[in-house]
């Protein structure tokens, strides 16, 4: 498999990247590398073996549940770039 | 040509955990914007989310209550998308191995036309998510404000096969599903506070037809009117659109309550494309079996099992078993009735009659019945001993809802027992029958009914005292 240069431009919208005419040709070529390597590991025959959802043979950690974090909305917003009536201000977002 | 509706549902239940599914601040509806969010909520970098015990156990309870296959390891993945009210750039959810597959839900359906019936509508799975923020748009100097309360709510998202027929079928669906996860306490049902949305799929296609048609999804549906309104908007403007020779586009659309119309929210072209992969930051959630056999022994009974169990053991009829465990509370509040004295016929009849009509009146639920089920047990002895009948009982509940009275204290006090004094009776009945030479002769010529009229007129010479059985009874015995 091979990715094109559409392909790499839906990637970078998707991904909301900017990517210029030479970047795509740059990524392009480098995504498809990664391609090669995968393609290298689907060869591996893994019949019989379960496939993993993690790097490491863990299970997840469960906590119980209470409610005790504390209101740091202060400490929080004081490093948001615009805040109003506790609401942290974003451009404009409609659909 | 005639079509056929095919219809599925995505349903958002808010979980009724204190804290939130991946962090400790708390779930509480209403609080000032942004004051329930930990570093994990806002995402933090380094952050890292820790599961909710609680949340799992819920989906436990579910998938069980609806016989489902528990899943003993499933997988957490990250949806891909960008929104200011998700501050992460993903949601958590679960995509190839959901904590719930499988299962089965009842519904009763009332059609627009015909009689009521069941059907079992087979769910296809259901997972744990995080919900996002809130957007508020009203105008902040051009720009829109983000409230993180709501991020990292654990939902547990229930999705139905495509085996709706029709907007009643979906509208019996969403019901059935509401009743069972407010029954089993994981949901709190507070649809305004958005506590259980509905995402619709909708369909149509040639009756006949093996495949489906090209579906558009109604999104954020938060009440049962709005799913039947929405649907069979919907379904009008897909067959139009066809027959009018132009074709489906797979499509998320939006219902406007105020228009009663569907209107496009975004088209396939632009459709998410969410690369969803396993979260790195989740191991395989794994439940042993100890865990679910444990919700299994915790789980109360079910309103399936519930409904035999009155019809066995009170002799209630199907739809009587029915009504009363509308809720679990309805449910409890007749077993309380009848476990303090009263015969189970006529507590059903009376809280499915008087009180609920009383309770629907006033918007009020039977948690807020001021008529207690020991009070209405109280109530009804006395209907059953004979000391009231049933229309002087009605009065007496009146009064019992006003004043807090016990029914003993309001018959003692306005002396509404019923007159068992034969010949009391005997001589209204007398009068009566002297003033009404017409129905002794309709009832003699054989016109049995003829007397029935006559009751009503005993019973309003003796003050409504009298007992409508021995008015009868005696009628019939002067006259023969």
């Amino acid at each position: 498999m091979s990715l094109s240069q559409d392909d790499v431009r839906r990637i970078a919208r998707l991904a909301r990247i900017a990517v210029s005419d030479d970047e795509v040709a740059a990524s392009q070529a480098q995504l498809n590398q990664l391609f090669t390597l995968i393609e290298e590991m689907r060869a591996i025959d893994t019949t019989g073996i379960e496939p993993m959802a993690h790097a490491q043979d863990v299970m997840l950690r469960l906590r119980d549940d209470e409610a005790r974090a504390a209101n740091r909305r202060e400490a929080f917003q004081a490093v948001a770039p615009s805040v109003e009536n506790g609401l942290y201000l974003v451009p404009k977002v409609i659909e | 040509m005639k079509w056929e509706v095919v219809i599925g549902l995505e349903v958002h239940t808010q979980l009724t955990t204190k804290s939130k599914i991946f962090s400790a601040a708390s779930t509480a509806f209403g609080a000032a914007p942004n004051t329930q969010t930990a570093v994990v909520d806002i995402a933090l970098p380094g952050a890292l989310p820790v599961m909710n015990r609680g949340a799992v156990e819920r989906a436990i309870q579910f998938g069980l209550a609806i016989g489902a296959k528990v899943n003993r390891k499933s997988i957490f993945a990250r949806k891909n998308y960008f929104y200011p009210d998700l501050p992460k750039g993903y949601q958590i959810s679960q995509f190839e191995l959901p904590v719930v597959e499988g299962g089965a839900i009842t519904i009763q359906v009332q059609p627009a036309k015909g009689d009521p019936y069941e059907k079992v509508i087979n769910l296809t799975r259901a997972h744990l998510e995080e919900d996002a923020g809130k957007s508020v748009h009203e105008d902040f100097h051009g720009a829109s404000g983000i409230d993180l309360n709501r991020a990292g709510t654990p939902l547990l998202e229930i999705v139905s096969e495509p085996e709706m027929r029709s907007a009643a079928e979906a509208v019996a669906y969403a019901k059935a599903l509401y009743s069972l996860v407010t029954w089993i306490g994981i949901c709190d049902g507070n649809m305004q506070e958005g506590s259980f949305r509905c995402d619709v799929n909708v369909s149509v296609r040639p009756e006949g037809q093996a495949e489906f048609g090209t579906r558009r999804e109604i999104k954020n549906l938060n009440s049962f009117k709005f799913i039947e309104q929405a649907i069979k908007y919907e379904v009008q403007w897909q067959i139009d659109e066809i027959e009018s020779g132009r074709k489906i586009q797979q499509a998320t659309i939006l219902f406007d309550p105020d228009s009663g119309e569907t209107r496009m929210m975004r088209s396939k072209e632009d459709a998410h494309d969410y690369r969803y992969f396993p979260d790195p930051d989740l191991p395989p959630l794994v439940i042993s079996e100890e865990w679910v056999e444990r919700v299994q022994r915790e789980l109360p009974e079910l309103p399936v099992a519930m409904q035999a169990r009155f019809a066995e053991q009170y002799g209630l009829s199907a739809y009587d078993a029915r009504t009363l465990t509308a809720s679990k509370e309805l449910a409890a509040f007749f077993e309380a009735t009848v476990a303090a004295g009263a015969d189970a016929k006529l507590a059903a009849n009376w809280i499915m009659g008087d009180i609920s009509a009383t309770l629907n009146r006033e918007e009020k639920t039977i948690a807020d019945c001021p008529v207690s089920s020991d009070a209405l047990a109280g109530l009804i002895k006395r209907i059953s001993d004979n000391t009231i009948n049933n229309k002087t009982a009605k009065d007496v509940l009146k009064k019992m809802w006003e004043s807090g009275d016990a029914a003993d204290v309001i018959i003692e006090r306005d002396g509404l027992k019923q007159e068992t004094d034969t010949g009391a009776i005997e001589a209204i009945v007398d009068a009566v029958l002297a003033a009404n030479p017409k129905a002794i002769e309709e009832y003699r010529s054989g016109k049995e009914k003829a007397l029935n009229a006559l009751v009503g007129q005993v019973m309003k010479g003796s003050g409504g005292k009298a007992n409508p059985g021995m008015a009868l009874e005696l009628l019939k015995k002067k006259v023969s």
